[in-house]
């Protein structure tokens, strides 16, 4: 069976800067993989690679087995990858309950219709009621995004990423300036959505990551110097030394 | 339980609600030429109608998909040319009921559109703005160069009469011809209004408030502006037809920079945040072009300082005016706005006219012939070279403008009540 992802060789630089230095990653079919290391690292940088956000300066990124060189976010998004950002990307003046619906047009097949009307559609309608349910933003239906809270903007961030039912979700960093009961919200939701699907995410929260990830990948300075379960990273001795000991001591 | 049937009832209230504003629309159409009939009038109405139509297509790409255009009218004029071509084909055109002649215009403004919006709505912004002046200009310059087809200085004209007539319809009058424009002005005012409800109508929202995220949810935000840009090409190409049909002959100015600047501060002073903002915009446009043209000379300087002003205090536009009442009148204070807006919008008003006044004397004072001094304004005669009036406008100016500005914050503390809800009612 091909993997879900499949990083070969991967690198990026921006000018002379090399941030990305060769990574070899492989992420099975409905596996939750978690991406962890210091501020800088490159792990977002990592994720614009694989969504096409930008070129890779070498290397390859494959989607279920299909090379994704020179493809634009949108078409791989087509070929069900969504992802989420660390920096809220959402469409302010449109409603809450426009940008979700946005966000389910492609995947029920509606392209570039000029014919359908989307208030009659009844799946468009009640799927993205379920999704605003699903987030806890049915109260704010109505309301421009770009109003709501920063919590309330993260989860229709994520609400946005899920819609389209996509089979591989990234999520960069989506527990990230939540409170403690926001994140626990946050992470049921994110186990409900992701149920037979692949997760790669982002965090910082080491609580989120071991209670979540089937397996962790740490990045350090754009290279990857362990992958596997959480007990293993946990007692590999080179993660404690680069960055899970601080990590995990801030915890505290 | 309760809150499902309700907010069933609500969604089935408005499907009639939303019908509700297309057939008073079509009444006040239909009634209108009843109630104002002097010819004048219909040539106004008929002026209006197109520069509705042009001012919706324009927004499609302004207001709704966040392209600014510098070069809109070239769509509006290829599609007025392309009808007054068919006009001059006898045969054809007497084939032809005249009703359906804009379809053409709208198929050319449509093909056009196809063809420069293939490279220049991969970008949105200065990029797009830039291409869209420069074919702008392009095509303008081409008036001149492809006599064929644009007439050079002159123009070409035509005969809509010569059409197969409509249901023993010949559009011989006037009032013939309105009908035609508001039955055209419906039909698209409608199809622009779907066009904003389907898939790619909203997408076109989403491009223009964030074309990245578009992306990552599997649209492409060049194709969506691609075609919006289209669309609005073919209903800017519709207007081009009934100008042709009510006019009866095209020339560059169709074409030129002056009506793309023209269209785009119609749309705006409407208000590009609503779908109806470029009615009001071309409605009170037109007002200004024809009536105040009529009074004086110095109209247009008077339409660039209400573009200015609403350019820097409403952006919104009239209908971001009107719509900021909403809150307001929900809460059912609305009418506590009433005496404020009076006691400050009065003075304001008078401030403003004093103004005007002033200028315009100004304006008789430097340019009238010599020995002419009489002149009339507000339907007083006076003698500009006189001290008196000068003294009672710039008087006026003042009062108005120190009264105003001594009103205003009781109605921006009224605004704030009306806005707030009440205590009691929680
Ligand atoms: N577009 C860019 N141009 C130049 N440098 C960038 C760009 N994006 C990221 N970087 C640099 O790459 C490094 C890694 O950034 P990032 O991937 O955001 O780290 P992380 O997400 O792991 O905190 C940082 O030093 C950052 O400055
Ligand atoms: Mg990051």
């Amino acid at each position: 069976m091909t993997a879900a992802l499949h990083l070969d060789g991967l690198r990026k630089s921006f000018g002379k800067t090399e941030i990305i230095r060769g990574v070899d990653l492989s992420i099975e079919r409905g596996e939750r993989h978690a991406i962890i290391g210091p501020n800088g690292a490159g792990k977002s940088t990592l994720f614009n690679l694989i969504t096409g956000r930008f070129p890779q300066s070498d290397g390859a990124v494959r989607l279920h087995g299909n090379d994704l060189a020179g493809k634009a976010p949108y078409e791989i998004n087509r070929m069900g990858l969504s992802r989420s950002f660390q920096i809220t990307n959402i469409f302010p003046k449109m409603s809450v309950f426009e940008n979700v619906r946005c966000s389910l047009l492609w995947s029920l097949g509606y392209k570039y219709s000029f014919w359908h009307m989307v208030g009659k559609s009844r799946e468009l309608t009640e799927g993205a009621e379920a999704i605003l349910e699903q987030i806890n933003l049915t109260n704010r239906r109505d309301l421009p995004a770009g109003v709501l809270s920063y919590a309330e903007q993260r989860a229709l961030e994520i609400g946005i990423t899920i819609a389209g039912g996509a089979n591989v979700i990234m999520l960069d960093e989506p527990t990230a300036g939540m409170s403690h009961s926001e994140t626990d919200y946050i992470v049921d939701l994110i186990r409900k959505v992701t149920e037979d699907k692949t997760l790669v995410m982002v965090e910082h929260d080491m609580g989120v990551v071991f209670g979540l990830a089937d397996r962790i990948s740490v990045l350090v300075y754009g290279e990857i110097i362990a992958t596997g379960t959480p007990e293993t990273v946990r007692a590999d001795p080179k993660v404690q030394e680069a960055y899970l000991g601080e990590a995990l001591e801030a915890e505290h | 339980m309760t809150d499902q049937t309700a907010s069933a009832n609500m969604r089935a209230g408005s499907m009639t609600l939303s019908l509700m504003p297309w057939i008073v629309a079509a009444l006040v159409l239909v009634l209108l030429p009843q109630i104002f009939t002097a010819n004048s009038a219909i040539t106004i109405m008929n002026q209006m109608a197109i520069t509705i139509i042009f001012a919706l297509a324009y927004n499609m790409l302004l207001g709704q998909g966040g392209m600014l255009s510098f070069g809109h009218a070239v769509y509006m004029g290829v599609g007025g040319f392309a009808c007054v071509h068919i006009m001059n084909m006898d045969d054809f055109f007497a084939s032809i009921p005249l009703v359906v002649l804009p379809i053409f215009g709208g198929l050319f403004g449509m093909g056009l559109a196809t063809i420069v919006g293939s490279f220049s709505t991969r970008k949105a912004g200065t990029v797009f703005a830039m291409i869209s002046l420069g074919v702008g200009e392009l095509i303008a310059a081409c008036s001149v160069i492809i006599v064929a087809f644009f007439g050079g200085e002159e123009g070409i004209s035509g005969d809509r009469t010569y059409a197969m007539p409509t249901f023993g319809v010949e559009f011989l009058q006037q009032i013939e011809v309105y009908y035609l424009i508001a039955f055209w002005l419906l039909i698209s005012a409608a199809l622009m209004y779907l066009f904003s409800r389907t898939p790619v109508g909203r997408m076109a929202n989403a491009v223009r408030d964030n074309p990245e995220r578009a992306e990552f949810l599997g649209y492409s935000a060049r194709w969506v502006r691609f075609y919006s840009f289209v669309a609005s090409g073919f209903f800017a190409g519709i207007a081009g037809g009934l100008f042709a049909i009510n006019y009866e002959i095209l020339t560059e100015e169709n074409l030129n920079a002056t009506s793309s600047g023209t269209i785009l501060l119609v749309t705006f002073l409407g208000g590009v945040g609503f779908f109806f903002g470029p009615i009001l915009g071309a409605i009170a446009f037109t007002l200004l072009q024809t009536v105040l043209s009529l009074e004086t000379e110095l109209w247009a300087f008077y339409a660039g300082a209400l573009f200015v002003a609403t350019v820097m205090y409403f952006p919104g536009g009239l209908a971001g005016l009107i719509m900021m009442h909403v809150p307001a009148i929900r809460l059912g204070k609305g009418s506590r706005l009433i005496l404020p807006y009076i006691r400050t919008l009065v003075p304001a008003a008078i401030c403003i006219l004093g103004a005007a006044a002033l200028i315009e004397m100004i304006f008789h004072y430097r340019h009238a012939f010599a020995g002419d001094e009489e002149m009339t304004l507000f339907w007083i005669t006076f003698n500009s070279h006189d001290v008196l009036p000068w003294i009672v406008a710039v008087g006026l100016t003042l009062a108005g403008f120190f009264t105003a500005r001594a009103t205003a914050p009781a109605l921006l503390e009224a605004w704030g009540d009306a806005n707030t809800p009440d205590r009691m009612q929680v």
